[in-house]
């Protein structure tokens, strides 16, 4: 099934603020989790498994790092829902 | 060399009874309970519906993220502390010169049981990430030291429910061998739930006065039958002495003494004899420079068990013989019900407060005195303690045979 670009932001900015209290506007593509929001590594394993439940995809854990920014994830994201 | 004294700079705590301690210690003096029906579903399917649940839910007084990675017992011990902290002044410090020693008798039980369901119930993938560090028991003391950024050592001794007690005497030690100059120090629990719950009833160790919560935590009366499992926290900021005078701090009192000993005789049930708790006893007193004249006033570890409230009076009149006379004795558990390894700190909070206002808080739902009680308790209202040089004592014991018995003196 495929996604969109803003609907997988829209959702991720949501697990981001659940996860780690960062406010969804503050929340863009081009943050880093860590060096911008804050993401420390046992929060970024809440916001991949958070991700894989809603959005119905499988985010191996060598693939997480090298999901750097938002929009790393975003694209990831979309791109595994092809 | 003289021994580096050590003094009680800060207080703080979230009971049954209150979110703070000025809040708690007017409850106390009042006489209230804290025990309450439970509302959660599992209540009813075990033998005990009731407990000493905190007065403010750590939801009202933490951000909700900090809620979501810390388990009960670490909000706890970080809301205990702040309060601790700020009421020491918040004091500028070299972080090498500041330890935290905070315990619990049983850790991130809670966490370690939702984690459980989880696994069984949605499999591993959805384990939380921050299930080690919340379960692990010394969880309370890492955050707390954490955030004040800590670096002389941060330690959680484990001794059941005489946790508490014994994380104050090693902070007391580490400022006394020069470690540190200031030690935040405590003891917290976060354990209703209906599986450590059950344990303790298996054990018979529970009252069951499930039509009476309010009247079931009854220490030396004689119908008495259990402890009331509480939840909540305290902790005390312990300073050198002549740390906190440079700094202009408030000092409460100084704690003078602890006595550590172990029975040797059973893994639950006390010492029927109390040698155990006399010999701390004497060995505190004696690292006080203290004697049983002294002594006006002790916060009784007496948790309403049928058993351990006999032999611990019993132990207290034997150490402290004629002198017994003099010491009003007050339970406070008859309203906190027994917080297990944060049950020698709040109680040690208490002492401190007994000893500023120079009054020993009530023991409350005695109706008839159990006549095998030999010590003078301090029943239904406040008691004045003289004027003068006073000191007062705090006896926590746990399963596992622990003895501790903690002594506080006016300054």
């Amino acid at each position: 099934m495929a996604l969109a670009q803003a609907d997988v932001l829209a959702g991720l900015k949501e697990i981001v603020e659940e996860v780690a209290g960062i406010p969804a506007a503050s929340i863009e593509l081009d943050k880093n989790f860590t060096e911008d929001l804050e993401v420390d590594s046992l929060s970024m394993v809440e916001v991949v498994v958070a991700a894989e439940e809603r959005f119905g995809v499988k985010i191996p854990d060598e693939a997480v790092t090298d999901l750097v920014t938002v929009g790393d994830a975003v694209n990831f994201i979309v791109n595994a829902a092809k | 060399m003289t021994r580096r004294r050590v003094v009680v700079t800060g207080l703080g705590a979230t009971t049954p009874i209150g979110g703070d301690v000025t809040t708690s210690w007017s409850a106390l003096l009042a006489g209230t309970s804290g025990v309450r029906s439970l509302n959660e579903e599992w209540a009813q399917t075990i033998p005990v519906h009731f407990a000493a649940q905190v007065a403010v839910e750590p939801s009202q007084q933490m951000e909700r993220v900090e809620l979501r990675r810390l388990d009960r017992s670490e909000q706890f011990a970080l809301i205990a502390s702040r309060e601790a902290w700020k009421d020491a002044g918040s004091p500028e410090i070299d972080k090498e010169r500041l330890g935290v020693v905070i315990a619990s008798g049983i850790g991130g039980v809670t966490t370690l049981l939702d984690q459980y369901d989880i696994l069984r119930e949605k499999g591993s993938r959805l384990v939380s990430p921050h299930t080690v560090p919340m379960l692990m028991p010394n969880g309370p003391a890492a955050n707390v030291g954490l955030e004040l950024q800590a670096r002389a050592g941060v330690h959680t001794p484990v001794s059941a429910c005489a946790s508490g007690a014994e994380a104050i005497g090693y902070a007391l030690d580490m400022i006394r061998n020069d470690r540190a100059d200031i030690v935040v120090s405590g003891g917290v629990e976060a354990a209703i739930h209906a599986m450590p719950m059950s344990g303790f009833a298996a054990m018979k160790a529970l009252s069951t006065r499930n039509d009476e919560p309010a009247r079931a935590s009854r220490p030396y009366d004689l119908n008495r039958d259990g402890f009331v499992l509480g939840e909540g926290g305290g902790v005390l900021v312990l300073e050198e002495y002549e740390h906190a005078l440079a700094r202009g701090a408030k000092i409460y009192c100084e704690i003078a003494g602890q006595g550590l000993t172990s029975d040797g005789y059973h893994i639950a049930a006390p010492d029927p004899d109390g040698a155990g708790v006399q010999r701390a006893l004497k060995f505190a007193l004696r690292d006080a420079g203290l004697t049983t004249k002294d002594i006006v006033h002790l916060n009784a570890h007496a948790t309403s068990t049928p058993a351990g409230d006999v032999a611990e009076a019993n132990a207290l009149r034997a150490a402290l013989g004629s002198d017994a006379d003099h010491v009003a004795v007050s339970a406070t558990k008859s309203m906190t019900g027994h917080l297990l390894g944060g049950a020698g700190a709040i109680e040690s909070v208490f002492i401190v407060k007994t000893l500023q206002d120079r009054l020993a808080p009530p023991t409350i739902n005695i109706e008839d005195l159990d006549p095998a009680v030999t010590v003078d308790v301090v029943r239904d209202k406040p008691r004045t303690l003289p004027a003068g040089d006073i000191a007062a004592l705090n006896d926590s014991f746990g399963f596992g045979g622990h003895n501790v018995v903690l002594v506080f003196k006016s300054i």
